[in-house]
Parts: C-alpha cells; sequence; structure tokens
C-alpha cells in the first residue's frame, strides 16, 4: 500500500493517488490547519512543507508526495513549544482572522530553510504568492525578520 | 432560491430595527438555570435598539429577547461573558474581554466568551457597521459593573463591614483594613442567582482603565498559529458526507431539464431535486464531485446587461423596488441656483465605481445537523440569529428549532450577511438523513455570493476665488447613500441618492458606499483645490469647521510632512480626509509612476475614534484598511457579461499582495474624553482620493473611475 511521511509519521494511503493532498490531509486526516482558499495554488492557505520545500497542496496530488517528508502546521511544535515563526507572529499580532496563518508561516518557514537572513527583497519575492485579505502584510514581514533574528541568536 | 434571495437581501437593509414582540419573565429564568449555577448579570435594554422579533418559541429553553448582554461567574472564579456578536478577525474576542476584565477587576485570563450561538447568546442583529466598540463593549461594561457591585454587596453581608472598606481588584473583593479578601467564587459559592439589570449603571471612563486602553495580545492566537483553531470548514461530524450544489452556467437562470439517474444510481451519494435547487451528498469531497458531474441539467438564460454598459444602465434603471413608490427627497440646503451663480470657477465631474467581491480567504462554509425536527447549523456568517430565521423559513419551522452557532470566522469583511450555504447544506442533510458540510468553492463565492455596488457619481459645484466652495450639487446613482452628505460648511447644497436596478446581487462591504463617496467627493475637492491653485489641505480648511475632522487631517500632513512634500514628474502626494460612522479619517499617500505604472510608496493615517480600548488591535484595522482599500482603488473590479462572472478565480481577480503594500504609519488621536466608536470600517474610505489625488500630482491624469488602474499603469488605460 502507497505511504506517506507526515509530521514524522507513516501513513498509510488508500485512496485516489489522484486527489488533492490538501482534501487527503483536511478530509481523511483531520490535518485541518492547512486551508483551502483558491483551489489553484494562488493563495496559499494551503502551503505544506514537502522535503523541506513550500508546495501548494491544493494542486499537489497525492501521487506526488509519496516517500516524501510531508510538513503541516501541526507538525511544527515540539514538546509543547513553538517554532521561532509561530512565537514571531504572536509577539507581532501578524493576524487578524488567522486564516492565511499557517499557509504564511509554513511559506516563511521555507524561506528561512533556504535563507536564515533574508533581506527584505526576497522576503517580499518569496511571500507573493500568499494572500492575506486582512492586509497584515507588514506585520507578517516583521514576523520574518524578528524571526530569522532568534533563529540566528539561538545559534549562538 | 432566487426568489429568497431578492426577498431577503437589499443592500444596507441592517439599518433597519425592530422592538421585540414578546418579554417573557419565565423563559429568562429558566434559560439561564441552563447555563448552570453561579452569579449571572444580565442586561436589559428592552426598550433600546438591535432586537427583530423571533418566531415561535417552542422547544429547548430559548434565549430571552430583551437582554442584550449576561455574563456569568462561577465558584470557580471564571467569568463567561455571552455575546451574540461574531469574531472574525476584527479582534473582538479579546477587546469585549478587555472591557469585562477592566470593570469587573479580574484578570483577562478569568475571562471567556461565548459568540454567535443562537441557543446561548443574546439576540443580536449582526456583526457590522462597526457597532461592536461602541455599542456591546459598553453594554457589557455596564453588566461587569453590576456584577462587581453586586459582589460588594455580597462581602459586605459575609464581613459584616462598612462597603465603603472594599475595594475590587485581580478577581477578588479586598477589605484592606482587615488584609483580608475573598474571591467572586467563594462569595458566590453553591448559589445560583440571577440579577437582572437595568442600563443606567456607571461605567469606568476612559481615562480609569486599566486594561482597556493598552495593547493586549489575540487571546487565542495561539490557536491560530497552531493550525489548531477550527472554522467552520474544518468541523467534522461522525457520519458526516460532503455536499456539492449544481450551479446555473449564468446568474439568473433557471432550471429547464434536469437528469439525475446515473448521480443517483452511484453508491452512497444523495441527489436533492427541489424546485431550482439540485445538490449532492457523498461520503468523500470527490465522490460528491464526481456524482454532480454525472447530473445533465438545461437552464433557460435570461440576457442581462453586462459591465461595459454598466454605468450607462445604473443611471437609466431606477430601482424595481422603487417602482410606484415616491423615491427619497433629496438632501437640499440653501439655493443651488444662487450658489452656482456666485461662484467664479465652476465643475462639473463623473466618477464611477466598478462592482467588487469581498474575498473572505475562507470561503462560506455551513455544517448541517437535523436531529429529529430540530437542525443545528454551524456557518460563517455575520448576522447568526437573522440566518437562523432565514433557515426557519425556508424550512417552514419555527425558529426556536434552529440553532446557529458562528465559529470563529475566516473574515467577512460584511459580505458573509446571509445563510444561502446553511440553507443548503440544511437541505441535502434533511435528504440524506446525515450531517452534511457544504464548503463552497472559490469560484461559487466569486459568483454566488455578493457585491460591492457599482455606482456612479455625478458632482457638480461652484467655488469663489478666495477658496469658498458655493454650490455643492451630488448625484449618487446605486453606489449607497453611506456618508453621501459633505462636513465642509458648504451653504447651497442638494443631494441625492438614486436607488438602480443591480444586474449583479449586491450588498454591504466594510464601510459600504462611504467608500465611494469619499472617493467622489474628496477627488473633487482636490480637483477645486488645483483649480484655484490652493494647497488641498489649506483648501479643506477654508471650507471645514468640524473640529474632529481637522484634527486628524492636522494629525496626518504633520507625520507625514505634507507642507515638506516635493512633487516631481512621476512622484505625487495627495491627501484625503472624512468621517463615517462616528470616527474620523485622514489620509496622505504618496506615490511614484515609472513608466506609467503606479506604486503607492507611503502612506500615513490619522484615526480618530474616541476613546482607544485596543492601541495595537487598532492599528492592526488601520493597516488591514489600507491594504485591502488598494485593491479597490487601484486594480479590483468584477468582469461580468449577460449574466456571467468572467473573473471568478484569484488568478484573473488580482488582490493587494506583499508587493502592493506600501510603508504605512499610523497616528491614533485617542480621545479619552469621547465615547469608544467604531473603527475596522472608516479608515478605508480615505484611501483611494489620496492616493488618487497622488496620482494626479504625479502625472497630471485625473483618474475617476474605481479601480484606477486595472491594468496596473495609468497610460494603458
Amino acid at each position: 500500500m502507497p505511504q506517506l511521511d507526515i509530521n514524522g509519521k507513516t501513513v498509510a494511503v488508500e485512496t485516489d493517488l489522484d486527489r488533492s493532498l490538501l482534501s487527503l490531509l483536511r478530509d481523511d486526516l483531520d490535518l485541518t490547519g492547512s486551508k483551502y482558499g483558491c483551489g489553484e495554488g494562488q493563495c496559499g492557505a494551503c502551503t505544506v512543507l514537502i522535503d523541506e520545500k513550500s508546495a501548494r497542496s491544493c494542486i499537489t496530488p497525492v501521487r506526488a508526495a509519496l516517500g516524501k517528508k510531508i510538513t503541516t502546521i501541526e507538525g511544527l511544535e515540539k514538546s509543547g513549544r513553538l517554532h521561532p515563526l509561530q512565537e514571531a507572529f504572536l509577539e507581532t499580532e501578524a493576524l487578524q482572522c488567522g486564516y492565511c496563518t499557517s499557509g504564511m508561516i509554513m511559506s516563511g518557514i521555507s524561506l528561512l530553510r533556504k535563507n536564515p537572513n533574508p533581506p527584505r527583497e526576497e522576503i517580499l519575492r518569496q511571500m507573493e504568492g500568499n494572500v492575506c485579505r486582512c492586509g497584515d502584510y507588514l506585520r507578517i514581514v516583521a514576523a520574518l525578520e524578528k524571526a530569522a533574528r532568534a533563529i540566528k541568536e539561538a545559534r549562538k | 432560491m432566487k426568489e429568497m434571495n431578492d426577498a431577503i437581501f437589499e443592500p444596507e437593509r441592517y439599518e433597519l430595527f425592530a422592538a421585540p414582540r414578546y418579554l417573557f419573565e419565565m423563559d429568562r429564568r429558566e434559560f439561564f438555570k441552563s447555563l448552570g449555577g453561579g452569579l449571572v448579570i444580565a442586561l436589559i435594554i428592552k426598550d433600546s435598539i438591535a432586537q427583530e422579533s423571533g418566531g415561535g418559541r417552542a422547544g429547548r429553553p430559548q434565549a430571552p429577547q430583551e437582554i442584550s448582554a449576561w455574563l456569568r461567574i462561577a465558584k470557580d472564579n471564571t467569568v463567561t461573558v455571552y455575546t451574540g456578536k461574531v469574531e472574525f478577525g476584527q479582534n473582538i474576542r479579546t477587546s469585549l474581554a478587555q472591557a469585562v476584565s477592566d470593570e469587573l477587576r479580574t484578570p483577562m485570563s478569568n475571562i471567556q466568551l461565548v459568540m454567535g450561538d443562537t441557543d446561548l447568546t443574546p439576540f443580536d442583529v449582526g456583526t457590522f457597521g462597526s457597532l461592536t466598540t461602541p455599542v456591546m463593549s459598553e453594554q457589557l461594561r455596564k453588566a461587569s459593573a453590576a456584577a462587581r457591585e453586586f459582589l460588594i454587596d455580597l462581602a459586605v453581608e459575609a464581613m459584616k463591614a462598612d462597603r465603603a472598606s472594599f475595594t475590587v481588584a485581580d478577581g477578588k473583593i479586598i477589605h484592606t483594613a482587615a488584609n483580608r479578601s475573598l474571591t467572586f467564587g467563594h462569595l458566590i459559592g453553591d448559589q445560583m442567582i440571577t440579577k437582572a439589570i437595568a442600563t443606567n449603571v456607571a461605567t469606568t471612563p476612559a481615562d480609569r482603565w486599566t486594561v482597556a486602553g493598552r495593547s493586549a495580545p489575540k487571546v487565542d492566537g495561539r490557536a491560530f498559529v497552531t493550525g489548531k483553531h477550527k472554522y467552520t470548514s474544518d468541523l467534522k461530524l461522525e457520519g458526516m458526507l460532503y455536499g456539492k450544489v449544481l450551479r446555473p452556467p449564468a446568474l439568473g437562470a433557471t432550471l429547464a431539464t434536469c437528469d439525475v439517474k446515473e448521480a443517483q444510481s452511484a453508491s452512497g451519494v444523495t441527489v436533492v431535486r427541489d424546485g431550482d435547487f439540485i445538490g449532492v451528498a457523498a461520503t468523500a469531497p470527490h465522490t460528491a464531485e464526481r456524482a454532480l458531474a454525472l447530473i445533465r441539467a438545461e437552464w433557460k438564460l435570461t440576457p442581462q446587461p453586462s459591465r461595459k454598459e454598466i454605468f450607462d444602465y445604473l443611471k437609466k434603471h431606477p430601482a424595481k423596488s422603487m417602482e410606484g413608490r415616491r423615491p427619497a427627497e433629496p438632501f437640499k440646503k440653501g439655493n443651488l441656483e444662487e450658489g452656482l451663480a456666485a461662484a467664479d470657477k465652476k465643475l462639473e465631474a463623473s466618477y464611477t465605481i466598478n462592482y467588487i467581491a469581498h474575498v473572505p480567504l475562507e470561503p462560506r462554509a455551513a455544517l448541517a445537523h437535523w436531529q429529529g425536527d430540530k437542525l443545528t447549523v454551524w456557518t460563517a456568517t455575520q448576522r447568526p440569529f437573522g440566518v437562523r430565521s432565514e433557515i426557519a423559513q425556508a424550512f417552514r419551522i419555527p425558529d426556536s428549532q434552529v440553532r446557529v452557532i458562528v465559529p470563529d470566522t475566516g473574515s467577512g469583511y460584511g459580505g458573509k450577511h446571509t445563510g444561502e450555504t446553511a440553507i443548503e447544506a440544511a437541505r441535502l442533510a434533511r435528504a440524506a438523513g446525515k450531517p452534511v458540510k457544504l464548503v463552497w468553492t472559490r469560484e461559487e463565492e466569486f459568483t454566488w455570493a455578493y457585491f460591492r455596488p457599482a455606482g456612479v457619481i455625478d458632482i457638480a459645484s461652484g467655488v469663489s476665488r478666495d477658496g469658498m466652495i458655493t454650490a455643492w450639487e451630488f448625484h449618487n446613482y446605486n453606489a449607497g447613500a453611506s456618508a453621501i452628505r459633505p462636513l465642509y460648511d458648504i451653504t447651497n447644497q442638494k443631494i441625492e441618492f438614486h436607488a438602480s436596478d443591480s444586474p449583479l446581487r449586491q450588498g454591504s462591504y466594510r464601510a459600504l458606499a462611504a467608500t465611494a463617496n469619499h472617493f467622489a467627493r474628496e477627488m473633487h475637492i482636490d480637483e477645486l483645490s488645483r483649480a484655484l491653485g490652493l494647497d488641498p489641505l489649506e483648501f479643506r480648511y477654508r471650507n471645514l469647521k468640524d473640529a474632529r475632522l481637522r484634527a486628524v487631517l492636522a494629525a496626518a500632513a504633520e507625520t507625514f510632512g505634507w507642507a515638506k512634500r516635493k512633487s516631481s514628474q512621476g512622484r505625487g502626494f495627495g491627501i484625503a480626509g472624512g468621517m463615517e460612522k462616528g470616527s474620523y479619517v485622514a489620509m496622505c499617500a504618496e506615490v511614484a509612476v515609472s513608466s506609467g505604472r503606479v506604486k503607492v510608496v507611503r502612506v500615513t493615517a490619522a484615526f480618530e475614534c474616541g476613546a482607544v480600548v485596543n492601541p495595537d488591535g487598532l492599528k492592526n484595522q488601520i493597516e488591514g484598511s489600507i491594504v485591502m482599500g488598494l485593491g479597490g482603488a487601484l486594480f479590483e473590479a468584477i468582469d461580468f457579461e449577460n449574466g456571467k462572472i468572467l473573473n471568478p478565480r484569484l488568478s484573473r481577480y488580482r488582490v493587494p499582495r506583499f508587493s502592493d503594500t506600501p510603508a504605512i504609519e499610523t497616528v491614533l488621536v485617542d480621545r479619552k474624553d469621547l465615547p469608544s466608536s467604531g473603527a475596522g470600517e472608516t479608515p478605508i474610505v480615505a484611501l483611494a482620493p489620496a492616493v488618487g489625488s497622488a496620482i494626479f500630482d504625479a502625472t497630471g491624469i485625473r483618474l475617476r473611475s474605481l479601480p484606477m488602474v486595472p491594468n496596473g499603469s495609468v497610460s494603458s488605460r
């Protein structure tokens, strides 16, 4: 049986492999932190990490994720400790309705893994595919910069 | 569906209020008992606002309708506050808790809010119109203050001491001299006390607030950053099915023929055909989608106006609802003709506004569950009680058999006042005999919800050489009447709203028509000031006595450095201001235009909404209004042709993104001497005219249609 590695757990998949990864996560596995926003990879609310890279799970068929390491927003908290970017979102109050937040955090983490100290232009470029209708873009940028500093501090 | 939509929805309808029909003492006691023990304080507002008459009252204990708020303090010191308001990202779960914490002198961590549940919370007309802070917050303060005073009474009784010797802090009644304190819970013990109080309770003035007036973090922020918060679309019940609805190919289409046999034969699929409603429910979303694709339907289409003719159409087609009715009298002051005759310069201009969509990131969603003839629906709506009535009407059952619960929602901006998704899910659930969840696709949200109205605004004005406006004639076709009258002191005015027959379904949107009216008015004011060679700010001051608007204009100008601005070809500055819902806003904008491409570089906003409750939360709302406002100002527009929405996807409908966001500076003018007014909407009204004036400043091109640069560029228009 095909298997997926989701948040460090192996999950057997008994479904049509052409279904979207987002639907599998949300409807079958109750991992509802990843959101449906547009269904065409345009808003980023469904963003997860596949092998450390951000991916739009709404347009990713389950088949494409087989044998790869999938991380969702639910997989970030480690023994009660939030990821520095999650902390930074709280500290900068970088959310209003919160519906885009999971996708923003996952896209942000992918960016920070690529470049732990991204200049502002790179943040804007990398995050351009994520929509926040409440308009918290400046705060999200501030959260990313804050998390980058926190990660750097922690490594010292 | 069509008939129902027309009947229940009309723009800005929520400004209607009706008094409650019945006040039943018995129900109240029975209801509060059902919440559990403790001290319950209920605030009676029977002669006040915001009541709609309910349906039948049989069945389970119903929330008393004459009460606007109640809170319960339990033996374990927890305070549960019940309000019919809903959280959509405006952060009222936090700001209302601040008000209660302040007045009850009890920590935020002891306070929990139950919101938007028609079985548990007080009747509420809906969360819109920026009313939560000015009305609900004050009511919760009164209930909290009454609770606090009653707890002191209990302490006086328990300790047989003088009332004046007690203070209240940190959730305790303290007798300072005796160095003794009693917790709220200790004083209440196992008693079940219900106190109904009137509205004449003194509350703490803003200059003595200790919790409110300071920034407070979002109370349940952690649930959002961990993905644990359950929005409606995330909910799941045992045995739940997934619903899909067959949509017509165009708005206004009616069903001609329909063959559902093939879909019905699919295993585990329920198909419903009821009039023009066709839907399916299945055990998995993809099964429902496949079943839907097996339905063969033919629709009868009706020719309809398209976008290319919309402005002409709106002016020529008065609203059908107005047929045979006398239109509202225009607002008149002085003598317009004399004012125009006295003018040294006259200006006539026409402004147009396209339909735009709210695009809440969480599309409409509902989960419906029938238990016998009783229905519970979880759905994302700004009007839980209104939607309860919509559902009850659709199924011809009393309101009391319907419970609507609104989980904190993925935004609305005025776009989720109606209950169509809830009704569709409930119809499918009734047929299937199982709970059904229905989540609209983005395309459905773009097509079958409703839009901010399109409109035309014609202004004719006159101005004297010394910079006084002598005449002001303002006609608004269909955009809406909010903030239609100027705050400027103009002797001769005629102002008229003309309701039109809108080809697209239209309704509320953040700040309603105040955005369109401010755009036209403030762009026109800018044009007049330039015709006279006057500084746009100075021209406003000459025609404006309103001290609050002058104050925000001055604050924005100072922080922005308005006096020091240096315009050049390709670099421009604009200013605009106004008032809506009792709050005052002014904005300065700087734009850069390069090869026709417009970039808003910097926006400074000054905002005054009376006493500020949560400064950082308020700033967040202002920033959000600026970003959201950029979309409607610059590039958002619904394109439609003969009943079809041509751009119902995010890939074809551009919303503001990271790179569109300017540097933003906000100045809060905190007036602790004034009651707090709403803040989630008003800041959006000044953005478009400030940016439009700045584009003119940079290019000499006057853009009079929203959106101003639909293709991203001034020259390519």
